[in-house]
This record gives structure tokens, sequence and C-alpha cells, in this order.
């Protein structure tokens, strides 16, 4: 039997009417924040407070008259540092922090009497003000949530969820109304980018592969989110997964492909089982398999995990390793939409750009447009890291300022001890390792995929790490370098070579050995591995260096001529001195210095000598009068 | 594509048949530095060193960008030699910098390409760190210190051989090229053929040298050393010495090994002249029988190690006799100390051959009598011409000599055994006369000469339909023997070189790059033929004196035991067992094999089968069970091992039977419980 | 028995996944699970099941940063060193750990095979930095005192030989 848009539309109404006849509803966020901060213990301890209350806890849908309290667990909310997460539906209270011993009282006050637990409401730090829902916390409030806006509302594990919220419904109408040409001109005229980096037009590569004729084709989902940093794939694969393999039925259907691969990285085990059960699901209820929706078109889906390498979010290298070889791409052309997966047309599109498919269906271009910029349509999903007040997962329109990131949905800049400051910014790492910084010159500059191009940065995957006055932009560069140079896949000579030695001149550099003449060789080979690498991570590496490089090149100078960090963290350049009014004479450090460069008399103020100090700070740690510091 | 062009370096270049930029750049007869593109490998663009500058598309590879008409293309831009000199100090930053004593020395493509480029200083600090040689394979030293990592090696051998004794591990700048597990290669299944060898841009993979030992000898003066030099050699070794390839240098080769102290030369033709007659004898017994047919040459010592390990069912289709190299050993440690009143192991057989694979022949175990080895020491064509230069002789100009005789005689039948399919070609030539009993004139069988991998003739000859299959390179070999095994194809003789073309593409072979070169050596090979008095075997009259005063018949016990030999399977990789379940002390132990052949017959289930047996008796504690990977007995599958006594053709019964025998038994567990 | 089970394991996976060298990584990873390593031998298996060379086997096994071919301790201890996790001082907790293991230069296990520690790339828990894994607990909100406490916990778990909850 084949589900058709009837049997979707009972399955909807069947959920609907069950949903509003129960009295509450519990959603706890169980997203892989929320699930570190313990709120699986509050799911269960939900289950089991409501069934001692004796109200009637279901934990999941049995027959129609079923009535009570409902408790699900959902996807990730995006909001992690103040998880675990807690929804009371149908009043939309938002508790956070909650702890299992707090569920007792939320079930007493809450869902039995109707009132509030005040004490774990959100409470916005600047103005003291009480949020009691989650559409009142500025960090919500300030975004625009169109493809995460089901991520956290729902429960992942119920397809009928899904379909009740209209899922599947574009599915249906690719398979049974539109031809393969509609799909791709729809794409296309929508005007939607892939988000996995470089923001190539969705419905070009679509079309592209349309156009082969071949009798095997792929569709595949690159869930190989690796930025360090970066988890907006995984909010998506743990919170909606449905999203995701409604957009490859669609894909599939729009290049007339009949078998899919779901590439997940393996460090996202949790994506995986939601993705893996969702796929069972959908196959149970005939939405993926033969003759869907009675079309004709077949579509088989199977996830597949990775084994840990970033390299394998490159096309070519990921279809190497869904072909059980080495993650090492290969050259392009042959481009994968003319011969890829098996030799066979393929495509490939990032997990946010899937699941943005049925939306931008749902909504037809048009109203796609109406989001984001002219060349950059639609929404894009950030990770948001760093030193500012509110941290997580976010999604912004296309056009949005750092400013309004920052200062709105952030809630401003931090120390790097977390307390809040005023005129802390100094730059955002935009786009992780293969991004570029954007300073306090770009705060207004509307973000999308040209106009970072044109500032040298790009919008890669959407890592966002926001950077205080006290971050030394060298060591910055240098952290990128050295993840890049740890996953080169060690194909191509010039990413292989060229980002050890990038490695070994930034270590030259931080670690004064480096002359004016450094930094003219890391530029030149910077420019180098860049236009020559092979793929996309050796192209990108020098990214961070060159950006870094161009708008703080100050910060490196004075490193390399001065010797000098000027914001005192690069260790190997800080001048170890004992503060003499400080200095009790008590000889400690004197004893426990590896190299014997403390000399003194007992009870008169030590010195330190700066030809032997090896700078290992131990005298630092040891010096119980805080006496010793760094310039 | 009538018209089509690409401006290059604003020169108009036609496009023909070119797949790529790098073609057709070379067309235009400008040298395009490359180490990772082989026109006979798959595309790989790793060594970045080809970037050409396309108007509209930037920076691309030249070797994996496809030419479109009016394409303009830069090959020499400020950012291209810019990014060339970066690619080089990168890599000679990562680089053994021992380049004078380096073996690829002056033939190293990356030594020469930073003497092209200028490159006098490297910017980058050398992070190089130094790791041991591996000189564990009697045919190839492996120094990782000087690997690029352009894959050359480990696309040729899985590739074009079907091997992948070498691969990439790890990742980054960890990568190495190294055999599974990082064992020597020496415990793996390299069949030392040293493609790799050739294809190497660096000295990263070498021959392994015996110049020492040679000159040792040489200069030891109670040792006779004698020298036979194989029919390969002498179109290519002039290479070394600024002839072109193909020119033919046999008295120039003579006159250098006298030269350089040698007091026996002869050639090795003349024993492949013995093999034509020895090999065709079996192969019309064997016709005639209809006894394991195809009859496979075992010339080639590379083939013998792959039929060996892979193909343990076709191990008896091998013929029976040795190869050239190894007849010419026994019989000259045989003669010559009769002849010369001297003791065997004061004689010292020295093989100049186009090949790495000979040295690991002459090193098999049965190819040695009373512990003297038949041939002492094999050098590689490079290696003798190294000895040649460090003599001091002017190559090109000695004066031509001559081989000592009886050995130092053949025909051309002997001499093309150095092209692929020479060695069928030398066979048809006697067998048309053997089986007609009548002599001709003509001697040339072009049909089965030519380039392809896999060539296919067939021969009517007397009456008799023949079909040959004439095989070069181990992956074609592969696709015939597959065709063969699934009756697909049918052949009554398959001849079968490792290496592309043959001997004269061997990896002993001056290092060559453009398979031109090898297609002047082969043809340098047939007008040797065509220059030379006889043509065919069984007119070389010092073969028939031969038989006649020391051999006798054909296939005669005393031919038999210097002129054949018998081959085994053989593991692939040399490794542990699989402990699956220990028994206590005095155990018995119970192997079974999971070598591919028994795996295939079944070696898993009854592997179970013995499990469950185990459980359900009880007799846990009293058996060791392991699975091994191979007893060398394929052909006989699944084969166990129980105690010392090997079981061929197991099932569940006659290893119940087995272990019942070693003295468990369910019964007499029992009567201990009782 | 645990080896004949593991045994006839491997010889499940390898059929299981229709002995086919594309489902290599994927045979690799229960592989992996079953013996939490991979073993030399099983590989050379591994390859001969699958008619492929053992020297691809180990190109495989050797690139992904998840295999490997040396045991591990029966705590295998991940610290994150993501971009948020590096901000907020992972390596010092690495360097704690480290110290507090007593594990030399180049050294990742104790010698005892209780515990082996290593980092990894990003764990997606960055809202909780920084944080790190044992076996399938994740840890957020780190400081080096919790980390060296979560260390003695276990120790003294393992020294009353209570029951293993935590291992794989």
């Amino acid at each position: 039997m084949n589900l058709t848009l009837t049997g979707l539309k009972k399955i909807s109404s069947d959920f609907l009417g069950w949903s509003t006849s129960v009295s509450h509803r519990v959603l706890v966020c169980a997203g892989t924040g929320c699930l570190v901060n313990g709120s699986l213990k509050v799911y269960n301890e939900f289950v089991k407070a409501i069934g001692d209350s004796g109200l009637n806890a279901l934990v999941e849908l049995k027959k129609e008259e079923d009535e009570g309290v409902f408790v699900s667990k959902t996807g990730c909310q995006g909001f992690c540092q103040i998880g675990p997460l807690v929804t009371i539906l149908p009043e939309g209270i938002f508790y956070t922090k909650v702890k299992p011993e707090d569920v007792p009282e939320i079930v007493e006050t809450t869902i039995r009497k109707g009132a509030v637990v005040e004490r774990l409401l959100y409470v916005e730090p600047d103005t003291q003000k009480i949020c009691h829902k989650k559409e009142e916390i500025p960090f919500y409030q300030k975004q625009r949530r169109f493809v995460l806006n089901n991520c956290g509302a729902i429960d992942p594990e119920d397809i009928r969820e899904y379909i009740a919220k209209g899922g599947y419904g574009q599915a249906v109408r690719a398979c049974t109304e539109m031809t393969s040409e509609d799909i791709c001109e729809l794409i296309f005229a929508s005007g939607l980018r892939g988000r996995g980096g470089g923001g190539f037009p969705s419905g070009r590569k679509w079309d592209a592969a349309r156009r082969e004729t071949n009798d095997k084709k792929y569709v595949i989902c690159n869930g190989d989110e690796g930025d360090p940093g970066a988890f907006m794939d995984m909010g998506i694969m743990e919170g909606n997964p449905h999203s995701v393999i409604e957009g490859m039925i669609i894909a599939a259907r729009g290049i007339d492909a009949d078998e899919g691969y779901i590439y997940v990285r393996a460090e996202y085990p949790l994506a995986v089982k939601r993705l893996r059960k969702a796929i069972e699901d959908a196959y149970r209820m005939g939405l993926l398999g033969k003759d869907l929706f009675g079309s004709g078109h077949t579509f088989n889906l199977t996830v597949m995990e990775g084994a840990g390498a970033f390299v394998c979010g490159e096309e070519t290298a990921l279809i190497a390793s869904i072909e059980g070889k080495r993650g090492m791409p290969s050259p392009k052309p042959p481009y994968p939409s003319q011969s890829g997966l098996w030799g066979k047309p393929t495509i490939i599109n990032n997990v946010e750009t899937l699941s943005q498919v049925p939306l931008v269906l749902a909504i037809g271009p048009d109203g796609y447009r109406k989001m984001g910029t002219k060349d950059s349509p639609g929404t894009k999903t950030f990770a948001l890291t760093g030193h500012v007040a509110n941290s997580g997962l976010i999604e912004m329109p296309f056009g949005s300022t750092l400013r309004e990131i920052i200062y709105g949905v952030a809630g401003g800049m931090t120390s790097d001890t977390g307390k809040a400051v005023s005129d802390g910014f100094k730059a955002v790492q935009i786009g992780g390792p293969s991004g570029g910084c954007l300073t306090r010159d770009h705060l207004d500059l509307p973000i999308d995929f040209d106009s970072l191009k044109g500032v040298g940065a790009m919008v890669g995957s959407g890592g966002l790490v926001v950077m205080n006055k006290n971050t030394c932009m060298v060591s910055v560069a240098r952290f990128f370098m050295q993840f890049t140079q740890h996953e080169s896949c060690g194909k191509c000579v010039l990413c292989r070579e060229g980002t050890k030695q990038m490695l070994a001149l930034l270590d030259d550099i931080i670690e004064g050995r480096a002359t004016m003449e450094t930094l003219d060789l890391l530029e030149d080979l910077a420019a180098a591995v860049q236009k020559g690498s092979l793929c996309g991570l050796g192209k990108t590496a020098p990214n961070p260096v060159l950006s870094t490089m161009k708008h703080f090149r100050d910060e490196y100078v004075s490193h390399v001529r001065d010797k000098r960090c000027p914001t005192g963290k690069c260790k190997a350049l800080v001048r170890l001195t004992i503060d003499e009014d400080l200095c009790k004479g008590c000889t400690l450090c004197a004893a426990k210095c590896p190299v014997g460069a403390i000399s003194g008399e007992k009870g008169k103020p030590h010195r330190i000598d700066q030809s032997i100090c090896r700078k290992c700070y131990i005298c630092v740690e040891v010096c119980k009068f805080n006496a010793i510091k760094g310039d | 594509m009538n018209g089509t062009f690409v401006l290059i370096d604003n020169k108009e270049i036609p496009i023909e048949n070119e797949q790529n930029l790098l073609e057709l750049i070379r067309k235009a007869r400008i040298d395009l530095p490359t180490f990772c593109y082989h026109s006979e490998l798959s595309i790989y663009g790793a060594c970045r060193l080809c970037m050409v500058q396309v108007e509209g598309m930037g920076l691309v590879p030249a070797c994996s960008t496809p030419p479109a008409n009016e394409m303009k293309v830069s090959t020499n831009t400020e950012e291209i030699r810019k990014m060339r000199r970066i690619i080089v100090e990168l890599l000679l930053a990562n680089h053994s910098q021992n380049c004078p004593t380096c073996q690829k020395s002056t033939t190293c493509q990356l030594q020469a390409l930073a003497r092209r480029l200028g490159i006098t200083k490297i910017r980058f600090r050398n992070q190089l760190k130094e790791v041991p040689l591996d000189e564990s394979s009697p045919s190839i030293v492996r120094d990782p210190n000087k690997c690029v990592l352009c894959g050359d090696c480990v696309r040729i051998c899985s590739e074009v051989q079907s091997v992948g004794a070498i691969d990439f591990a790890y990742r980054g700048a960890q990568t190495v090229v190294i055999p599974s597990f990082g064992k020597a290669l020496d415990k793996v299944e390299c069949v030392n053929c040293g493609q790799c060898v050739r294809v190497c841009p660096t000295g990263a993979l070498t021959p392994r040298s015996e110049v020492d030992e040679v000159w040792n000898a040489i200069h030891d003066p109670s040792k006779i050393v004698v020298a036979q030099v194989a029919p390969a050699v002498r179109v290519a070794i002039g290479e070394m010495f600024g002839l072109p390839p193909g020119t033919t240098t046999t008295g120039q080769i003579a006159a250098a090994l006298r030269a350089v102290g040698f007091d026996r030369i002869y050639d090795t033709s003349f024993t492949a002249d013995l093999t034509v007659l020895e090999e065709s004898s079996e192969f019309i017994k064997r016709v005639t029988a209809g006894d394991r047919i195809p009859q496979f040459t075992s010339c080639c010592p590379a083939w013998v190690k792959f039929v060996e390990q892979y193909y343990p069912e076709f191990v008896d289709h091998l013929s029976s006799c040795r190869s050239p190299q190894q007849m010419f050993g026994a019989l000259a440690k045989e003669m010559l100390s009769s002849e010369l009143g001297v003791n065997r192991e004061d004689i010292v057989v020295v093989s100049i051959m186009p090949c790495t694979a000979k040295k690991f022949e002459a090193k098999r175990p049965e190819f040695e009598s009373d512990g003297v080895r038949d041939v002492d020491h094999v050098l590689t064509t490079q290696e003798f011409g190294r000895m040649i230069d460090e003599a001091g002789l002017h190559f090109k100009e000695l004066g031509p000599e001559s081989f000592h005789l009886p050995f130092g005689f053949k025909t051309g039948a002997g001499v093309i055994f150095g092209n692929s399919g020479g060695v069928s070609e030398a066979v048809l030539r006697y067998v048309s006369e053997k089986l007609t009993g009548q002599k001709h004139d003509a001697y040339e069988f072009t049909s089965v000469r030519g380039e392809e991998g896999i060539r296919e003739a067939k021969l009517s000859v007397a009456g008799k339909e023949f079909t040959l299959a004439v095989v070069s390179g181990l992956g074609n070999a592969r696709k015939a023997l597959e065709m063969i095994r699934s009756g697909a194809a049918h052949y009554d003789f398959v001849e079968v070189m490792a290496c592309p073309g043959g001997c004269v593409g061997g990896a002993g072979q001056p290092v060559f790059s453009d398979t031109a070169v090898r297609r002047k050596r082969t043809r340098g090979i047939y007008e040797n033929d065509r220059m030379l008095e006889l043509h065919k075997s069984q007119d070389n009259p010092y073969i028939t004196e031969l038989y006649q005063n020391v051999l006798g018949d054909v296939g005669s016990p005393k031919a038999h035991k210097l002129l054949h030999t018998s081959y085994r399977t053989r593991k692939r990789i040399f490794d542990e067992d699989v402990d699956i379940s220990a028994g206590g002390e005095k155990s018995v132990d119970v192997s079974v094999c999971f070598g591919t052949s028994c795996f295939l017959k079944g070696s898993q289930k009854l592997l179970r089968d013995i499990l469950v047996h185990i459980r359900s008796n009880g007799i846990g504690a009293r058996v060791n069970v392991k699975a091994s990977f191979c007893f060398e007995k394929c052909d006989k599958g699944p084969t166990i091992k129980v105690g010392n006594r090997i079981i061929e053709g197991c099932t569940i019964e006659k290893a119940i039977e087995a272990i019942k025998r070693e003295g468990v038994d369910l019964a007499e567990e029992v009567r201990q419980d009782a | 028995m645990e080896t004949m089970r593991k045994f006839e394991r491997i010889c499940e996976i390898v059929d299981g996944n229709q002995r086919s060298a594309a489902r290599l990584i994927p045979i690799l990873q229960a592989v992996q699970a079953e013996y939490r390593y991979l073993p030399e031998e099983i590989l050379t298996f591994v390859a001969t099941s699958l008619g492929i060379s053992p020297a691809r086997v180990f190109g495989v096994a050797t690139f992904y940063s998840l295999f490997t071919l040396k045991p591990k301790g029966k705590y295998l201890i991940r610290v994150c060193n993501g971009t948020a996790c590096h901000v907020k001082g992972s390596m010092n907790l690495y360097g704690t750990i480290v110290k507090k293991l007593a594990l030399r230069e180049g050294e990742d296990s104790t010698h005892d095979m209780l515990f082996t520690v290593e980092t990894v790339n990003c764990l997606g828990a960055c809202g909780l930095a920084p944080a790190m894994v044992i076996n399938d607990t994740v840890y957020g909100q780190l400081t080096p005192e919790r980390v060296s406490d979560i260390i003695d916990e276990i120790v003294l778990k393992e020294a009353q030989n209570e029951p293993d909850t935590h291992g794989a």
C-alpha cells in the first residue's frame, strides 16, 4: 500500500486531534548539549513524577482517546548554555537549567495548578527582565528561525509530528505533480545556494546532474560537518531528521536518482541514531522505497557513518569514503554531477541546504526570496561561540550584520572570564578553518556569500567565533592552521607540505624566532597553497593566515620585530619579571626553577635572568605572593 | 574535433586525440614538469607541478583539464614559476639531503627539476624525520626518506600489476607509502617486478644493488667469474651512454665485460634457445595428452610468484622449465667446473638482467645444489652501466668483441625473448617444424607481435589448431586467468611477462618514462633477430652439441635435473594466526586455513562446524583452535592442520576424525567426568 | 570462548556486508566495536575475504582517525579540542589528565590499560565547553579539578572491583 496525500492528511489530523486533546505537553530538549547536562534524567523524572502524581503520563500516542500529559524529547534548541531546556505546552512556559529535582515542583505547580516556577525562568542579564516564553528571550527574538523552526518544537523521533506540521507534503507534490525539470527550475528560481561552504547555486548543480543521461544516479547528503566549533547540521539532523529526508526525496526526483546516502560524521552518534530511526519510520510508512505515492518513482536511502576525517566534507573525498577508500579528494573535472559515486552522476548537498528544500517548495521561490539578500536569499544557521554572553545555534536571514548578531542575539561581548564588557570586540572568525576574520570595520557589513568573499572571508559552514580584545590573532591563525594541517589528507604537495611549513613559520613567529622575511615567505607560501592545492580544504587553509595578516599585520610585526605579543598571550614572548615590592625573598621560585634562571638572597627580592628563562611559568605557579608577572 | 585548437603560449596547437592539456603542451614541445602523471596510469593530480594559467579559469592542473577549442593557456607566468619553486622547495624540505650518494643521482626527477628551476636555497626548514630503509627484499630497496608521495608506485602496482603490495597509509604529513602493516617488502605479496622502481621519480624505490659483491668476486683471484647477458640488455644499456634507445650494443657489452674483469662472457640467449627446445617439447607432449592445458611460460619470475600466490590451481600449468637465467646457472656450474677443474663454489655466475625479479629468482631455494647457488649475483642493466662508469670505460667507443663459446652462440629465437611475444614466437618457430617435419625459410610469426596487453593468435600447424595468448603486465595476466577460469577463453599456450612490453620494459633497464623508449627497444630486438645468421633455436649447432655431449635427449633425466624445476603455492603475507579458542595445557592445535582459496572453498563454514562440535562435546579445554592463513596446499582446500597433520579437502567428518585421532574424544571426556 | 564468539562475529560482519569491498569502512567500524581496536590478523582476514590487498585495508584503517590499531584502555577519554572548547582551555584539561595519569611523552595509555587519553576535533557540545567524553558518557563545563575528581572516581570504582558500567 503506497501512502498518498490523503493518507498523510489522515495521519496529520489524527495527530493534531490527539495532541490538542491532551491537557499538557512537556517538551524536554534532548539535543547533544542538553543531554550532556542531564536532560535524559529530567525526561525520565517527568515521566515518573507525572505518573506518581496521578496524572496520565504519555510517552507516545497509543489510541485516539488517550488523554493526560504527553512528554516528549526534542532536538537541539540552540541555547545550550542554559540547558536542560523544558517547554510546557499549551502555555509555552520555557524553563531553563532544569534539574531532575526541579521536576516534581514543575509538575505540581505548572501542570497541576497552572502557575509558574519563577526561579527556573530565563532572566535577561542586562535588564533583569524575566522571560516566560521562549519568544520573549532576546536570543530567540532577534533570530529568524526558518529551517530551525521545528528543531526543538517537535519530537524528532515521531514521524507523525513532522507530518502534522505539513511534512512530506512537498515530497508528494514533487513526486506526483512535478517533472524533474520543474523541480530544478523551481530551485534555481528560488536562488537557493549550497550552505556547505562555497554557496554554489543548488538549482544549477541539480540541473547539471538531471541533464546527464544515465540509468543510475545518486543523491548524497553531506553531514560530515567537521569545522571545529560548528554544529548547525548536527542540530538539524538531531532535531528534524525528516526534513533532510524529505529534501532528499525531492532532490532525487529532481535529478531522477533512485538511491541516496546520508554521510554523517562519526562524532555525531545521536544524529546517526535519529536519522536511522527516521529512515526506518519513513520506509514503514511508504515514504521511502518503491513506487513512492504511486508515482512509480523509487528512492532508497542509507546512512553511512564517517570514521573521523575532516577532509571527507569535500565531495570527491566523501565519495571515495562511501566507496570504501581512503578519503582523498580527486581532481575536478570530472565533477560529481557527471561522474560521482561509482562513476555515476551524483549530487552532493549539505544537510542545511537539503532541509531548506521542502520549505522552498512550500513557500515558493518568491516567498523564499523575501528573506535574505538578492543574490543570497533565505536564512543561514550559525554556530555562535567565543567571548559573547549567549552562545549557541542561531539562524539569521542573509544580509544581517555582525552587529545585529553580536549585540543582539549574542547579548554583547564578554571578558575572558565571561563577564560582560561594553567595548571588547576585536574580531570574528567566520567560516571556521576555511574562513577569514572580520573586524570592527565589518560590523555593519550585510553578511552574505558574496559580501564575505569580497573581504577575504567566507560563509563556510557557518562557524562564528567572536573574539575580544585580549585575543592574539597570530595564535588564532595558528590554531586553525594546526587544525587544517592535522586534517590534510596528504595527497597534494601544497597542502601536505605547505600547511606543515606554514605552521612551522607561525610557530617561529609566536616563539620569537621569526624575522621580517618570515612574514614575506609565509605570505608567498599561503598564496601558493591557496591557488595551487587540489581541493577546497587546501585552497582555503591559508585563509585564516592571510586574513589575519591583512587585518592585523601590526600584531604580526610586533611579534616578529619587537618580539612582543600585544595581548601577552604568547608565552614565549612574555618577559617574566619579579615585582620587588611584592617579593618576600622566600626562595621558593629559585628552588623550583628548572633552569636556574632565578637568583637572590633569602629575604630579599629575587631576579630572573632573561637570557636563561625558558618561560615555563613554574615560578608564577609556585609564588605565593603573586610577585611574578609577565609583560 | 576537426579544426579545433588550443593557444599554448600564443601558439596554435591542434587538438587531436589528447585527453588533457598536459599531453597537448608536451606536443607543443614544452616540457611541463610533473611527478604524478603517467600516460599508463590514472590521473592523480597530486604533485601540482603541471599547473598552467587558462584564461577565464585561473590556475589549473594541466593533467586533469580537458582541452577545449580556443582555450588560451600560459605555461610560464610569474605566478606559475613562483609556485613551482615553492613546490620543489617544499619537497626538498622534507627530503633526504644525500643526493650525491643516492642511487638515483643524475636520473632523479626532483634533482633535475631543482636544477632546472635554479633553486639554490631552500627557504623552509628541513622537517624530515629520518626513518630506516627497507632492505629486506632481494630486488628492491625502499627509502621512505626520499619519497615525494606522487603515488606512481602505488598506482602501477595496483592498476597495472593488480598486486597492491604497497599503498598509502596514515594521513596528512604522516602519509607514507608502505606495505601492509608496515611489514618488510619481502614478507608481503610483492612479486619483485620492480615496476614501482621504474616509475619512481626519485630514489625512494631503487633496485637492490649487488655491484659491490660482483667487484669483490672479480677481484678475488680464486674465483672464476662468469657473466651471462640477457637479450633485452643489449638494446638498452647504450641509453646510459648517450646512444638512442634500441641501439644494439652486443659487441660493446662483451668488450666491457672483459675490460671490467669477467673471466667468461656468455649470452643468456643461448639458454633461451635451450628453453625453446625443452618448453616446446613439454608443450607438444602436454597438448597431445591434453594434460594441464593451457601451458604457461615460466621465464618470468614475477609472473611465477604471482601464480604461486594468487592462482594455486594453475601452478602446475606453469612449464616446468627453468628460466634461461637459471638454466644457464645450472649448466655453467656443472660444465665449467669439470671443464676447468675447479670447485663449483669457485665459479661465480653473474647475470646482467633487465629485471629486478631475477634477483629474487636467483635466491629461490630451488636453484641451489649442495649449498651452492646456480646464479650467484644478478646485476640490472643499470648496475652494469655503473660498473662500466666506475671502470672509466668509454662505452660508445669500445671496439666490439664477441662472447665465449659455446654459451655465447645464439639464434634470433633466443634474442627475441626480450620482447613480449618473443617466447611464443620462438616456440612457434620450433613447433611448426617439429610437427610438420619440414624446414621453412620464413621464420617470423608477426601475429604474436604487438603492443596490446593481451594478444590472441590462432595458428594451424600440421593440421592442428592452436590458440595462443601473449600477455604482458600482471593486471592483464589476472584478466586472462579469470577468463580461463570462467571458461570465457580457451588457450593452449599462454606467454606471460610481468612487465608491460616484456623484458625490454623491465625495471632494471635504464630509467625511462616515455613509452616510446620501450617501443624503440622492441624494434631493436627484432632488428637484432634479422641481423643474426640463424633464427630458430633448433638450428643452433651448439645446442645440438650440448644435447649430444652432455644432456642426451630433449627431456632426458639429466636435462630434467639441470633444466627443470617445480613450483609451489605460497602465502601472500607472513603473519600470525588468529587464536579462536585456547584450550588448556597439552591441547591439540587445530588450525583452519583462511587463505583465499580455502576461504572460497568453505573454510568459514568448516570452522563454525568445528567450533560447534567442540562446544557441544565440551572438549573446549582440550583443543586450541586457530584461523591460519595458508598451508600452501591451496589447490586441495579447504585445508586444516590437526597437530602436525595436514588434512586436505577437509570436511567436518574428516576434522572430527582427525581430532579424535589426536586423542581428544567425547567418549574419553565422558569417562573422565564419570 | 570469548575469542571464538568474536571470530564468529567477524565472519558475520563480513557476510552481513555482502563481502563487498565498498563496505570496508562499516566493516572496520563493526570490527572495532567488537575488539575495541583493529587487530592486524583480523584486518588480513578482512582483506582476504573482501578480495582486496591487505595494504589497502591498512591504508584505510590508518587514514581515519577513529580507527585504532593499538588496543585502547578500558576507559577512553577523549578531550574535545574544537574551537569553543579550545578557547575555554581544553588543552589545560588535557594537560591535567596527562599529568594525573603520569603519561610520558608519546604515551597515550596507562600501563595497566585502564585509561587512554586523546583529543577529538569537535563533539558538537560547544555550548558546554570545555567538554570531554569517557567511553560514551559526555561531560561538559569542566574544570581541571572536576576532571581530576572524575578520574579519581573511576580509579576508586575499579579498585573496589565494581561491575563495569562505563565500558563498551
